[in-house]
């Protein structure tokens, strides 16, 4: 039994018992701190990168360019939206969720997060050394002549094995440590996401990894399996990278979808709609995501016959992604809604998700494709949904849990006016570049003719607003931890298993384990 | 309801319109069959758009919560509705992707009676070659009227040639061939863009296609390139030979300042060091030898650097010695 | 004997026990999926330049294969062995039975040692370090494949990009004996835990997972050798 006033934060004093913790709830706020970081250091990256395009003429050199757009792309996506929802909102909430002590594998969990900053370290280092400028792509064989590559890669090879590791302790965690009663079908849609993001995390993320290993090779030894002058073939990089690259992209938003379940069914106070339909959606998405690839290679070389194929199956993975959407909406039918800021940012992504959904539908269309391919339409689509999507999803995640991770409640008003600053910037920021795409701008491009000139300037200008949302979101988050007047057990009238313990919850997270009787969301019975 | 109809013929017209807009200028009736499916693609998604998130906002506001105990009904689910919202985007999908696949289909079936072109993507412009022995860079001069195809590979790294008025975009890589056809409606000037990213100059790497009638092209094909210059002197020749082939993307011509390569400014007669241990001086054969194999004797500066082997000719050659030379004569 | 305190957040020993069982194996996809990137990428660039493989791998002893094949087959039983006699209480078998598994390590290591200096001996360095000399090496090696496989003129008159086989060569065994070694390493770790006593038949989760890791070992060689050696 624990003492009253004692929880996870105060059990232990000390940097010290932080770094050796064996408690998912402080590694998870790890993780929070180390996300947050590399998120502001990617921004800065995009700020000064939509500095540069505001005028066609160029303001930095051409090679400081490249190399900003590429690092951007590098920390954003393995240091930021991968682990973004498993590793730090999935650790802190996943054994909460099913009512678990922690998760199956606490040391392998403090494992996944030094993998993360030694591999983040080791590719900041290039920055240091020999500055990569090959896009996060790595494509061949520009990245086998560029100097930066093998520790870059080397990098990313170690921050493969966080996402791996925090796969493999979910599954087994999921499998073997529900509390009594809850069968996989009383499981919240949060826990459904993280299992099928685990699938994922397990099973393509070692592809990448034999990927950069190769190509490391290739630099350091000339296999001649990606280099042309060597007999090796450069589409044969592209498809050992996106097999692994297309499934992690479902890695950053089957977390994020799973947040959005909570949140909606929490502030409609009603049941979810479809809780079948979105678990396995979830599972068929994951699944399917492995045979996609190609749609990143319609213009390659690839075969006519491979493009078909892969079009098609990029269909198939849309009608899954559709039924969620409207199943949350219907969710919302006749329910009591509430407006606090989880719930804003679940809408926002809704309607953000919904334009980077139908634009990927687009761009699954081979014609389209082969016009948009590479150009700012690619851009805008893919930051639709990775930022649109899944960074709205961390922030309404993070607003509906703060209360639970750190026992203190934030400030409205501060998170509504960073909500509408990011909503808005984001639009302004993204919506033209569909524009700029479609009109023919090429991505990656540092310089460009003048009549791409005013869209990109009202991009740039709504870059500026979204910093500034997200610089008030940090206000608000650091003034919560900080001053925060004190929350309840249960702010929002959750139903999950979460909202039964303190805020902040224990070091063992229940006082007695939960025995379950009844499914997540038994709102209106 | 009878507003209704001219309010959404209106709509979707005018997202038709947007469509064409939003696009590059129709270089040919491909471009504008692109730009159909595209019209469509928008206004599909501008109708699944106003329904879920125009629900979504119905649905917010008209049940916004009254009281702390406002009770919901338990709806867990209606499989008619889920089948039919699952179908209907399935059926519209898989509209798209056959729409999709014809022109797709169409884009890769290369005419047997195509004029063929080949095309080199190399760091950082695009060389154009005609069987009769015509080369150009930077600029592909074809017929108009005529179906065209473009043979492509690439001397060094991956790039990419997309002409935005046609919608077509083909990836050029080392070691192998890749192809492209069009065949333009009307003459006119049309951007090249390269669209792979490959390198410090991948943002200027331009090309332009200039569509022309038939007897235009046949005088251009057959034309001496050299009379571009005519009316210059040999010093002023080098100066747009060298920029028209694209020498000034890694080397700087009028300032004396590193880039990619050494600056060519003022540098005849200036002593250089070779990655090899031997030492010489930038003469009029060291400046052929440059172009005609290019990383034989490399600076020690730019050991690591690889320069093309571009397509320059002996007059030429003679040129750009001149240009060098009459900035050096300070 | 210690008596095994299973952690916190596990309701009993069993259920640890399974959990762990289970992440090994969750574990152990993940190599399969990592060795299988690498097996397909052979077998396309085989696909691509046979001439190439077929000339390379007739520099492979397949006897000396086979050996290792028999040598790594013994370790997997005598390990899954080890872990009977834990359950049975037989405690010193069992470290006998993981010392025989270790030494058969060490052979295979051993084995590959010799072959990759042979190799080295005569040139045979993956990809740009490649300065083999047929003048110099001929007769050297003989009968390296089973029957019609055999084909030392080939070494001879080797094409042009014969060093991307030894680099795949290289790569694919290399990437095998680390994670032999790796094996190795928590075999030993196993020994030394059995002999102060921490196992038990009632517990005995660290050998368990040792054990499948190293018949994931074995299972790749499986794969490795006919790969390699003969076809």
């Amino acid at each position: 039994m624990s003492q009253p006033g004692q929880n996870y934060l105060n059990h232990e004093k000390g940097l010290w018992s932080w770094l050796t913790t064996l408690d998912h709830k402080r590694i998870g706020i790890m993780y929070m701190i180390s996300v947050f970081t590399f998120f502001f250091i990617g921004g800065v990256f995009a700020m000064l990168m939509r500095l540069e395009l505001f005028n066609p003429e160029p303001l930095f050199a051409a090679q400081t360019y490249n190399q900003m757009m590429t690092y951007h792309g590098a920390i954003m996506t393995f240091m930021v939206i991968i682990p973004g929802v498993p590793a730090f909102i999935g650790n802190f909430i996943l054994p909460l969720l099913i009512g678990a002590k922690d998760v199956a594998f606490p040391r392998v969990n403090l494992l996944s997060w030094y993998c993360l900053m030694v591999g983040a370290a080791i590719s900041f280092a290039t920055l240091f050394f020999a500055g990569v400028d090959t896009g996060w792509t790595f494509y061949t064989p520009y990245s086998i002549q560029t100097n930066g590559t093998v520790l870059m890669v080397l990098g990313a090879f170690v921050m493969g094995f966080s996402s791996i590791l925090t796969g493999l302790n979910f599954i087994v965690t999921i499998h073997k440590l529900r509390a009594p009663g809850m069968d996989f079908f009383k499981m919240p849609l949060m826990v459904w996401a993280l299992y099928s993001t685990a699938i994922i995390q397990v099973l393509a993320t070692p592809v990448l990894a034999i990927t950069l290993l190769l190509l490391a090779a290739e630099k350091l030894m000339g296999v001649g399996i990606f280099d042309p002058a060597l007999g090796g073939d450069p589409v044969m990089f592209q498809h050992f990278f996106w097999f692994y690259s297309h499934p992690a992209v479902y890695i950053m938003i089957l977390p994020a979808m799973g947040i959005v379940s909570e949140l909606i069914t929490t502030f409609s106070k009603k049941t979810i709609f479809g809780y079948r339909a979105i678990a396995f959606s979830s599972i068929g998405i994951a699944a399917v995501s492995f045979f996609v690839w190609g749609h990143h290679m319609f213009v390659s070389g690839q075969s006519q016959l491979a493009a078909v194929i892969f079009s098609f199956i990029t269909m198939l993975v849309g009608v899954p992604t559709a039924i969620k959407t409207f199943n949350w909406v219907a969710t919302l039918y006749r329910g009591s809604i509430e407006f606090r800021s989880p719930m804003l940012y679940a809408l926002g992504f809704l309607f953000l998700f919904t334009i980077g959904g139908v634009t990927g539908i687009m761009l699954a269309v081979i014609a389209a494709d082969v016009h948009f391919h590479d150009t700012y339409f690619v851009v805008a689509h893919f930051h639709y949904v990775m930022v649109g999507g899944t960074l709205m999803a961390i922030m309404g995640g993070v607003y509906y849990w703060l209360p639970k991770m750190f026992g203190k409640m934030y400030n409205e008003l501060g998170a509504q006016i960073s909500f509408l600053f990011i909503f808005c910037g984001f639009n302004i920021t993204f919506f033209p570049q569909f524009l700029l795409g479609s009109y023919g701008m090429p991505r990656r491009y540092h310089q460009y003719l003048p009549e791409f000139t005013s869209l990109n300037q009202i991009s740039s200008v709504g870059s500026w607003t979204i910093g500034v949302g997200f610089l008030i979101g940090l206000g608000v988050i650091v003034h919560c931890i900080k001053w925060g007047p004190k929350a309840p057990k249960n702010p929002w009238g959750g139903k999950t298993l979460e909202w039964t313990t303190d805020s902040p919850p224990i070091h063992e997270n229940f006082e007695t384990t939960p025995v379950v009787t009844e499914g997540p969301y038994e709102y209106g019975k | 309801m009878k507003k209704l109809i001219p309010f959404f013929t209106t709509l979707f017209s005018s997202v038709v319109a947007y469509a064409d807009y939003a696009m590059p200028i129709q270089g040919n009736k491909y471009a504008a069959e692109v730009d159909s499916l595209y019209g469509f693609l928008l206004n599909v998604s501008l109708f699944s758009f106003v329904l879920v998130i125009g629900g979504m906002i119905f649905f917010v506001l008209k049940y916004k919560r009254k009281t702390d105990n406002d009770g919901t009904p338990y709806i867990s689910h209606n499989n008619t509705l889920e089948f039919l919202w699952s179908f209907i985007p399935f059926l519209i999908f898989m509209f798209v992707f056959a729409w999709g696949w014809k022109l797709y289909y169409q884009a890769k079936a290369y005419p047997e009676n195509a004029f063929e072109v080949h095309a080199f993507g190399r760091q950082w412009a695009w060389d154009f070659q005609y069987k009769s022995g015509r080369m150009s860079t930077g600029e592909m001069v074809v017929p108009v009227g005529k179906p065209i195809k473009l043979i492509m590979t690439s001397s060094d790294v991956l790039h990419s040639f997309f002409i935005p008025a046609f919608r077509i975009k083909q990836d050029v890589i080392p070691g192998a061939y890749t192809a492209l056809w069009f065949e333009a409606d009307k003459e006119g000037e049309y951007q090249v863009f390269c669209a792979e990213y490959c390198g410090k100059s991948h943002s200027t790497m331009y090309a332009k296609v200039k569509v022309v009638s038939q007897e235009e092209f046949e005088t251009w094909l057959a034309a001496d390139p050299m009379k571009a210059y005519d009316g210059l002197n040999l010093a002023d020749r080098g100066l747009k030979a060298m920029k028209t082939k694209g020498c000034n993307a890694c080397h700087y011509l009028e300032k004396d300042q590193a880039l990619v390569g050494p600056s060519l400014y003022g540098q005849f007669g200036a002593k250089r060091n070779f990655v090899d241990g031997s030492s010489g001086v930038v003469d009029e054969a060291y400046i052929r030898e440059s172009i005609k194999m290019p990383n034989a004797k490399k600076s020690v500066d730019y050991e690591n650097g690889i320069m093309n082997l571009i397509p320059v000719n002996e007059k030429e050659i003679s040129w750009i010695i001149e240009y060098i030379k009459s900035t050096s004569k300070k | 004997m210690s008596k095994h305190h299973h952690a916190h957040h596990f309701d009993s020993a069993e259920a640890e026990f399974e959990a762990s069982k289970f992440g090994v194996w969750v574990f152990l996809c993940t190599e399969i999926l990592m060795f299988g990137g690498l097996f397909v990428g052979y077998i396309l660039y085989a696909g691509k330049y046979p001439e190439v493989f077929e000339a390379g791998s007739q520099f492979l002893d397949w006897k000396l294969g086979a050996i290792n094949t028999a040598v790594l087959l013994l370790s997997s039983y005598t390990i899954a062995i080890s872990i009977r006699n834990i359950q049975t209480g037989e405690t010193k078998k069992a470290i006998n039975n993981m010392i025989i598994t270790l030494l058969c390590g060490f052979a295979f290591m051993g084995i590959k040692g010799y072959e990759y200096n042979h190799k080295f001996h005569l040139g045979l360095y993956p990809g740009k370090y490649f300065s083999y000399d047929a003048k110099a090496h001929h007769g050297d090696v003989k009968d390296t494949a089973p029957g019609d496989h055999n084909k030392p003129e080939l070494m001879d008159n080797l094409p042009e990009n014969i060093p991307m086989y030894f680099s795949f060569y290289f790569l694919m065994t290399g990437i095998h004996g680390t994670h032999v070694l790796i094996g190795m390493g928590l075999i030993f770790w196993c020994l030394m835990r059995t002999r102060r006593g921490d196992f038990s038949p009632d517990y005995y989760t660290g050998l368990e997972g040792a054990a499948l890791f190293w018949h994931l070992v074995d299972l790749v060689w499986i794969y490795l050798f006919p790969l390699l050696y003969l076809v």
